[in-house]
């Protein structure tokens, strides 16, 4: 089976987000940066179906040369080999046409992805891939079974779980439960040094949006405690000050 | 203990001095720290328990022989490697650091430096995987700062030595499968034997009762006429110079290791100086907390550039003994002095096991003391600066 990977390269989980003065750009000073989560879950399932019935796991990461550390990590955690589209990941579209053009000439069985990456939380690239390439494609699983041809796979839904049966090639993208991601051993720290990175030019692509700007969330406003049996006080309060009455 | 919510200080932007595979490796220790020595250290802490079942997961992330050579089962790794390594194992316990800095620099590396071709295949693949842990025997109940005048011994006797005598404070000795002993030979000159657990005579007799370092197993080793092979001999080392290198190596892993610990009481002082809230406030915005915080991570930061600078020259072959005592001897007292203002901002909740604060200063008490005490590693700066000997 050969099985693709797309991770994003993001910002730690802890990182205290700041913007540009025009708020148009995220500073990156000093911030550390990570597989994406999601990613991770999905590499790791890929790692599991390879290890089990044999096969490669290439990773494909849209980005410049400051992502290949996360790329080199998630070549120590197991994967065969990795593809990084030179270019800054404009927006979902971009890079979905990214990933599907690469894809069209590799002959996946499988395109997996995280549900979202946990900056932006677009959560649209698997879509638009199985769209771009015509093959199906499942977003938010937390089970993926492969046998033979078909793909099983399990999406939590209000209520219950829906299971999905589909054809190879596939496109899905990964939930937590579908693995529990690995930390890489020193083995796989060595070996990644000589495993290929192979770097290529990205295809043009007409650009539908523009960050207009950044804010950040409002800070909460004061909470006002007021005592049960003073319900005037309350009244009061709503009235003059929140004006809602 | 509560859940672990580490942050690492990095004040000065050190990482950009590091190589992205140094952070893949100190990160990968981090993350494995996180999820299998957090959940599990105090409560081992508490019992006094050696946590074994690490063990193989301490093999599987490097922390075994990480600078021993690919061939025989090391990591191939540079100095800064290494100290990274034992800086987030002492994150997690210095406990833990000393049993992978024990494997490593006193096991490891004389088998290594030392040893035979056959020695060096024998032992090291088989210390590198975990499969046997090792210990060192330099330290004798009435010879500690003073190794020279041990009084174990070995005796000529033909096809085998016969060694007698006595060490302790052994980490790792209660279950080791071999030992790096130091013994004089029959003219008085030191030299250095493995010795397998199974020799007649060989017996590691466990220490109780400690108060530091409660998650690692220290012990005595006794020698009663152990009849140890010829080819078990170290060959290529003779006198002092021969654990004084062993201890060079340790030392240098030690003065990363302190850092670890001293981050994790920083960090979590750190926290708990946001969200403790005393007169309406958090405590964080009193001065006396603030000033506590402000010396600890400028601290800190010093002992980052400190150990950074060494890992370099000891990189180029290049970093004295002298440098080496001068780093661990700094930055050890450092970690203490900082689990300890740690330990009041704290509170009276410094010193529960739901905080590692109170674990790291007990811990740093034994390292403050062991691989040369803290006024040795002095007199070692001060013969170094003066060229007079202030030892006797």
């Amino acid at each position: 089976m050969k099985i693709l990977v797309c991770i994003s390269n993001v910002p730690d989980t802890t990182t205290k987000i700041n913007f540009s003065a025009d708020n148009k750009d995220l500073v990156t000073a000093g911030i550390q940066y990570i597989i994406n989560p999601y990613d991770e879950i999905a590499l790791t399932r890929a790692l599991e179906l390879t290890e089990a019935s044999g096969g490669t796991v290439t990773v494909l990461n849209v980005g410049d040369p400051s992502t290949d550390p996360t790329i080199r990590k998630a070549l120590a955690i197991g994967a065969t080999d990795a593809v990084r589209i030179n270019a800054a990941p404009r927006d979902a579209y971009f890079v979905a046409k990214q990933i599907a053009s690469h894809a069209a000439t590799g002959n996946y069985d499988l395109i997996l992805t995280g549900r979202e990456s946990i900056d932006y939380n677009g959560s649209q690239v698997a879509a638009m891939v199985g769209e771009l390439l015509n093959i199906p494609s499942v977003s938010i699983c937390k089970s993926l079974t492969v046998d033979g041809t078909n793909a099983t796979l399990e999406r939590e839904i209000e209520g219950g779980k829906e299971v999905i049966t589909a054809p190879l090639p596939l496109v899905v993208s990964a939930t937590e439960g579908m693995a529990e991601p690995r930390i890489p051993n020193m083995r796989g720290i060595m070996s990644a040094r000589t495993k290929p990175l192979n770097v290529i030019e990205p295809v043009a692509v007409p650009q539908l949006t523009a960050i207009a700007g950044y804010d950040k969330p409002q800070s909460r406003s004061q909470v006002n405690l007021v005592d049960a049996d003073k319900v005037d006080d309350l009244v009061n309060l709503l009235h003059t000050k929140a004006k809602v009455i | 203990m509560a859940q672990d919510r580490f942050q690492a200080p990095d004040y000065y932007l050190l990482d950009e001095l590091l190589t992205d595979e140094h952070k893949l490796i100190r990160d990968t220790v981090r993350a494995w720290v996180k999820k299998e020595v957090s959940p599990i250290i105090e409560e081992a802490c508490q019992k006094c328990e050696f946590p074994k079942h690490l063990v193989k997961g301490l093999a599987e992330i490097g922390a075994f022989g990480p600078y021993i050579p690919v061939e025989y089962g090391g990591g191939g790794l540079d100095q800064i490697s290494y100290g990274l390594i034992m800086q987030e194992l002492e994150r997690g316990d210095s406990g833990l650091r000393s049993t992978a800095s024990v494997q490593s620099s006193l096991v490891m590396y004389p088998i290594y430096t030392y040893g035979s071709e056959e020695q060096r295949k024998k032992y090291l693949p088989k210390l590198a995987s975990g499969e046997w842990l090792g210990c060192f025997g330099l330290t004798e109940p009435d010879h500690g700062s003073n190794p020279n005048g041990m009084v174990t011994n070995i005796k000529d006797k033909g096809d085998h030595y016969v060694l007698n005598g006595a060490k302790m404070w052994i980490s790792n000795a209660p279950f080791a499968q071999i030992a790096v002993v130091w013994a004089k030979d029959e003219e008085g000159v030191i030299r250095g034997l493995i010795v397998e657990r199974g020799m007649k005579g060989f017996t590691t007799p466990e220490t109780h009762g400690k108060w530091s370092l409660r998650a690692s197993a220290t012990g005595e080793l006794v020698f009663d006429n152990v009849q140890v092979p010829k080819e078990n001999l170290l060959p290529n080392v003779k006198g002092l110079k021969g654990p004084l290198g062993c201890l060079n190596s340790a030392r240098f892993g030690i003065s990363w290791g302190a850092i670890g610990a001293a981050m994790d009481c920083y960090d979590s002082a750190l926290r708990y100086s946001k969200e403790r809230k005393q007169f309406g406030r958090p405590i964080g915005g009193f001065q006396l907390q603030q000033k506590k915080l402000a010396e600890m991570i400028t601290e800190i930061t010093k002992a980052q550039l400190l150990t950074w600078r060494l890992g370099v020259l000891k990189n180029e072959n290049r970093a004295t003994p002298a440098q080496i005592s001068m780093a661990k001897r700094n930055n050890v007292n450092m970690a203490l002095e900082i689990a300890r203002e740690a330990r009041q901002i704290h509170g009276g909740m410094g010193i529960t096991g739901e905080y590692p604060i109170m674990r790291h200063m007990m811990n740093l008490e034994s390292v403050i003391t062991y691989e040369g005490t803290h006024d040795i590693h002095l007199l070692i700066t001060g013969m170094d600066v003066t060229g007079e000997n202030a030892f006797s």
